[in-house]
């Protein structure tokens, strides 16, 4: 007998009926906007976005305007073009809207922005995708859909930068025993909002790295959910951020552990510097009753670097059965550790250097773990900046 | 020279009833080459008076001097402190998660100089340095104190301490938990340290054990935040026989 047999446990798991979200996380989706009613702040999944300052997305603001420019550069071998939206290949993430932003994008969206990965292909350069925004008044729809073949690798970068009011889904098909690196970088100007509905799936014995790295913005939400196409496949989530003054940086997780065997580790590690800066990270993680043998771990930690700042950090775990490898979550937050700071100063090390040698330390371990040497002297480059505005200036 | 001399410390630490004194009034002279051990019950303040003399935030200097060389330390912060050169070899060194062994040693070993080590000779310094500590040169890429053993700690201690060349050093229970193999690495180093001359040490310890392999011109037995009695190295001796029960006890 399994421990989810037993009877005192059988009788506290919950049936549902196949094909449905079993999850109390995440409402049912659906592709019509009519189903989803304007949000008004209080439901679970709207509890900590700024509504007003999402400038009408999850409302009825058009999504036909805004000005942006879009450059690729594909690595030899992937095929990245702009299809229609009634190509087939829409929705073979098994995306189906979530929440009324996510909803209108994909009534909005007339095109698709497709990069494309053939089966048993290496691709050792990365490609990128750049996305600039010129202009913030008018909101945008946009739909990125990366596939990649079975037994392929290849690494995806995609920046944004720029003003823009953009929302977006996102689409990742991971096929049978690929591995692909999807990294986003939200190095948005002040002004920008950025709303992003993200659905990966990933393949038998398929390995996801997806890596979001936030430093810009007005207000940035991503909420994003990974299910598996078929047992041992294997998802790696990476978060780095920067909340700086009035910025709101949100980043929701759910990992559907729906296929035995599979593995996934969730590592967002943030910084928060300046009145209003404000930080979200919801991990949620459901194993399945079909899900045996999986291991799961979800890790979430928070630097507040000033006063004035806000990290709300929410780990959530479903548990349907208990035959699995493993299952975990951390969640931490706190402030400069003075025991580090003794250490290092006792050194000889000046206050200043200390500090910056911590934050550092704090986001080194991951940025290593992203592993795409292309953006790692960007990215510490951008910490650096970050830090020059509070630690390095005194504080 | 280097000369450490405090004089009538007292010092404080905030609790939830306020204020409470710690040291009581320690006056203690280390002179140029000298090797001091300190040794004394547990709470005694042992390793009050180790931070005291580091800087540490938590301690409060409410009266009394610090003097190296002459120079009053105690309105420096810790780095001017350890810049000046002050070393203090902790009980129980801290993690720095994400900050490599080699990147700490050499902004250390930068801002205790003034100026960046020549990068080939450093190298070599530090390798040797790890080695004499018996740590593999891979620890260079490891995170600051991240997942080394007890012993490892201790010994990383003593590397720096080669590594960083300060006048004095401190070195609070720098024995404790550690075998038999990692102690006499750990004394070796010690030795090293003071034979090269004009160097002084406080060695703070519960146990004669280091005695055996360090061997201190004066031991100050510490009771209750203040120097109890002061003597030669037979009076660790002496301690080694009979205990600290007699000078708790003239206490009670």
């Amino acid at each position: 007998m399994t421990i989810t047999e037993a009877p005192n446990v059988a009788g506290a798991l919950e049936t549902v009926a196949p094909g449905t979200v079993s999850s109390h996380l995440h409402p049912a989706g659906s592709f019509d906007v009519a189903d989803h009613v304007v949000p008004q702040g209080r439901e679970e999944v709207w509890r900590f976005t700024p509504l007003k300052r999402l400038r009408g997305l999850h409302q009825d603001a058009p999504l036909t305007g805004g000005d942006f420019k879009v450059s690729t550069h594909a690595a030899p071998g992937v095929v990245a073009h702009i299809v229609p939206a009634s190509d087939p290949i829409r929705g073979t993430s098994g995306l189906i809207p979530r929440d009324r932003v996510s909803a209108r994008v994909w009534a909005a969206t007339e095109s698709l922005y497709v990069v494309d990965i053939p089966a048993e292909t290496s691709v050792a350069e990365v490609t990128t995708v750049q996305f600039t925004g010129l202009d913030a008044t008018d909101a945008i729809a946009a739909h990125l859909l990366i596939r990649i073949g079975a037994f392929s690798k290849a690494t995806v970068v995609v920046q944004f930068d720029g003003s823009a009011t953009l929302a977006e889904n996102v689409e990742i098909v991971v096929g049978d025993g690929a591995s692909l690196t999807v990294v986003t970088v939200q190095d948005w100007a002040d002004d920008a909002v950025h709303h992003s509905t993200q659905q990966a799936r990933v393949g038998r014995d398929a390995t996801l790295k997806h890596v979001a790295v936030t430093f810009g913005g007005d207000v940035v939400r991503h909420d994003m959910t990974a299910d598996f196409g078929g047992p041992g496949g294997s998802l790696e989530l990476l978060g780095l951020y920067f909340a700086d003054a009035g910025q709101h940086i949100e980043h929701r997780l759910f990992v559907d552990h729906n296929a035995p065997k599979t593995r996934s580790n969730v590592v967002y590690k943030g910084a928060l510097q300046g009145e209003g800066a404000h930080a979200v990270w919801i991990g949620n993680v459901l194993i399945r009753k079909v899900a045996e043998g999986i291991d799961t771990y979800e890790e979430n930690r928070n630097l507040v670097l000033t006063d004035g700042c806000q990290a709300d950090s929410v780990p959530n775990l479903e548990i349907e059965t208990g035959e699995i490898e493993g299952a975990g979550h951390a969640s931490a937050t706190g402030r400069f550790d003075d025991n580090q700071l003794f250490y290092l100063r006792s050194r000889g090390i000046e206050e200043k250097e200390a500090r910056r040698l911590v934050v550092h330390g704090f986001f080194n371990d991951l940025i290593r773990r992203i592993d795409v040497p292309e953006l790692e002297g960007k990215l510490l480059a951008t910490v650096e900046a970050e830090l020059a505005t509070t630690v390095l200036a005194g504080g | 020279m280097s000369t450490l001399e405090i004089i009538d410390l007292h010092v404080a630490v905030e609790t939830e009833d306020g204020p409470k004194e710690i040291l009581k009034g320690v006056s203690l002279t280390i002179r140029d080459g000298e090797t001091h051990a300190i040794m004394g019950p547990n709470g005694s303040g042992k390793s009050t008076l180790a931070y005291s003399i580091a800087g540490h935030p938590k301690y409060a200097i409410t009266s009394g001097q610090i003097l190296l060389d002459g120079v009053d330390v105690v309105e420096m912060t810790v780095d001017e402190r350890a810049r000046a050169g002050l070393f203090l070899a902790m009980q129980y060194p801290v993690e720095v998660p994400g900050v490599s062994v080699a990147n700490f040693l050499r902004t250390a070993k930068t801002a205790i100089d003034g100026e960046a080590p020549k990068l080939r000779t450093w190298i070599k310094d530090v390798n040797a340095a790890l080695q004499q500590a018996d740590l593999d040169p891979s620890f260079s890429q490891r995170s600051v104190n991240e997942g080394f053993s007890g012993g490892e700690k201790k010994r990383h201690e003593i590397a720096q301490l080669e590594l960083l060349n300060p006048k004095v050093a401190v070195l609070d229970e720098t024995d404790s938990g550690l075998d038999i193999d990692a102690l006499k690495v750990v004394s070796a180093g010690v030795n090293r340290f003071a034979a090269a001359g004009d160097k002084s040490v406080l060695l703070i310890t519960h146990y004669t054990r280091i005695l055996r392999y360090i061997k201190p011109d004066f031991v100050h037995v510490f009771v209750d935040g203040r120097i109890a009695e002061d003597g030669g190295p037979e009076l660790a001796d002496q301690l080694e026989a009979e205990g600290y029960d007699k000078y708790v006890k003239v206490r009670a």
